[in-house]
């Protein structure tokens, strides 16, 4: 193995090692948009309909892909807060003196945060009969690795502010600030056609959008009728995968340029 | 070892954070093989220095060749060779003994037998071996800091630098780590550079560079530094030491320094000037000590402050 992927590999096997053993990291992690989707899920199903919305499909299953992307967004935020942490608490400091390029720091961290935000949204992935979605094993395994790509630019995203920043405090404040809007703005909550303009264009520049809808797609696979009006598949995964790239290029410029406190 | 560059060489070298400037024109050299401390009360700039050499933070102003590697062009080559133990802990608490180990051997590029053989042998040095496979956060202060060590060396490092290494040790634990650090310059050659503000730890160096306000002040080993000071220390407190130090200048010709309210006296055989100082003023006096120049004595001699006054806190 090269020693890149060696060092990489290292700091992957830590995250996951010490995810593991928080144990309460491990459940808090899953059940909290489990809920979240029940409740809001089962309570709004009833009595709201948004304008646009796919036809045959009712608002509980149209949430769930939706809260796939939570669960991705919460973990995500979890393992780049253990960055923070890693800095404050001074394990960092040893790795940064180690001969190892701030490249190869952040790309074993992004691969730890993606590892740790997608099992759990694959176990999420298992209850998609109880949205009334079937889905045959190609299916399952393309969006598994939708996922994935999603998993790895909101990981980025995590990343890129815990380099820069001190606090887990302020960690909290501005993830709420970047990353549960643009999640609110990516289609999970309801579709782009039916918006107001402004806030249809607003989705439509949002990266999230596109990888939402790639997943949306894989889970409806076969439908085409269901899908409304979502961007292309190809459009939808270049757009995707492309986003993760630039994510991961932005938090290692950061790294790179991040003072070593 | 095997190379006759120095193991540092520092020229000219300054450092500020903004506008506060907490190193000023360096220059000094450490041979291979030795073991330097850097003495200075917190603030005094030494943690500074410490970051610099350990390739935390990137040079700016002067030059620096650590083990022959340029420091602002060849950090990744020099870091393979180079130890560091930082003064707050740098080990994984969630990880075992063994896996910080093993984890602190991939970063360096070391894996499969190499790297079990390693562990073992530091594992078996340091005396962990039965603790191997606690978690690190069940391990007492003194163990931690011996995993932070074990880390350090797994990669045999020709040269090891450590910043304040014995802070939170009670004095055996402090002795024993010393005990290895001298031990390991005996067998292996490796150079030691370390941070201290224990008179201590000082006293163990081959040679120590004393900094002060970010100057490198003095640069010696400890005995040369301790004759600068003209023989014997007295140290005279008095209720009114401003007052006392005029009449023991009119009366018996002797100018006694006043530094943080003691009044000190430095002279060859001092027992006689204690004699006399208490015949003298008996009554003025609180209490005198005298003795042979310590690091501390040194200290003030070429700064003119006591060493831990305004020092923001002193572990042990």
């Amino acid at each position: 193995m090269s020693e890149a992927g060696l060092q990489a590999g290292t700091l992957w096997l830590r995250e996951i090692t010490r995810f593991c053993r928080q144990r309460s990291r491990v459940i808090g992690s899953f059940l909290q948009p489990l809920v979240f989707w029940v409740l809001l899920g089962a309570g709004l199903k009833a009595s709201f309909r948004p304008a646009g919305m796919p036809a045959g499909i009712d608002y509980f299953q149209y949430l769930y892909p939706g809260f796939i992307v939570l669960v991705l967004l919460f973990t995500a935020i979890f393992a780049t807060i253990s960055t923070v942490e890693d800095r404050r608490e001074g394990f960092l400091q040893s790795v940064l003196v180690a001969p190892i390029s701030r490249t190869t720091i952040v790309m074993g961290q992004a691969l730890g945060g993606t590892t740790l935000a997608w099992v759990p949204s694959c176990i999420f992935l298992v209850l998609a009969p109880f949205a009334g979605i079937s889905l045959g094993a190609g299916a399952a395994f393309f969006a598994a690795l939708i996922m994935a790509i999603i998993a790895f630019a909101l990981t980025c995203i995590g990343l890129t502010i815990a380099w820069k920043i001190e606090s887990t405090q302020g960690f909290h404040a501005i993830m709420n600030l970047i990353l549960i809007p643009i999640w609110l703005l990516s289609g999970a909550f309801w579709p782009i056609d039916g918006a107001p303009a402004l806030l249809r264009w607003t989705m439509r520049l949002n990266p999230l959008t596109y990888g939402m809808a790639a997943l949306r797609e894989s889970l409806y696979a076969g439908n085409r009728g269901e899908m409304g009006s979502l961007p292309s598949m190809a459009l939808s995964l270049a757009i995707a995968i492309a986003f993760a790239i630039a994510t991961f290029a932005l938090a290692a410029r950061t790294a790179r340029r991040a003072a070593a406190y | 070892m095997g190379s006759t560059t120095p193991a540092v060489e520092i020229v000219g070298l300054s450092f500020s954070y903004g506008a506060r400037v907490a190193l000023s024109d360096l220059g000094f050299t450490i041979a291979r093989g030795e073991i330097f401390g850097l003495l200075g009360p917190n603030g005094g700039g030494k943690t500074t220095l410490f970051k610099l050499i350990s390739t935390l933070v990137p040079l700016r102003q002067g030059d620096a060749r650590i083990l022959g590697f340029d420091l602002r062009n060849d950090t990744i080559a020099l870091r393979r060779r180079l130890g560091v133990v930082f003064q707050h802990p740098s080990v994984d608490g969630k990880l075992t003994v063994a896996e910080n180990l093993a984890h602190q051997g991939r970063l360096y590029g070391i894996s499969g037998a190499r790297l079990r053989e390693r562990s073992a042998a530091m594992l078996e040095q340091l005396g962990l071996t039965v603790r191997a496979g606690d978690l690190v956060e069940t391990l007492s202060g003194g163990l931690k800091r011996r995993v932070e060590l074990a880390k350090s060396l797994l990669h045999e490092p020709d040269l090891l630098v450590l910043d304040e290494p014995s802070t939170g040790l009670d004095p055996t634990a402090r002795r024993e780590f010393l005990n290895y650090l001298t031990d390991l310059r005996d067998r292996q050659g490796v150079t030691i550079v370390l941070t201290t503000h224990h008179m201590e730890e000082a006293e163990r160096c081959d040679r120590i560079g004393v900094l002060h306000q970010g100057r490198l002040v003095a640069i010696a080993p400890p005995p040369e530094l301790k004759s600068r000071v003209g023989g014997d220390v007295v140290a005279i407190y008095a209720r009114e030491p401003e007052a006392l130090q005029k009449k023991i200048a009119a009366r018996m010709q002797v100018t006694a320094v006043l530094v943080d309210g003691t009044l000190r006296v430095e002279r060859p055989r001092g027992h006689e000037f204690v004699r006399d100082v208490v015949e003298a003023f008996g009554d003025e006096i609180e209490s005198v000590t005298f003795g042979k120049p310590t690091l501390e004595d040194v200290f003030v001699h070429l700064t003119g402050h006591r060493f831990h006054a305004g020092a923001a806190e002193d572990v042990g």
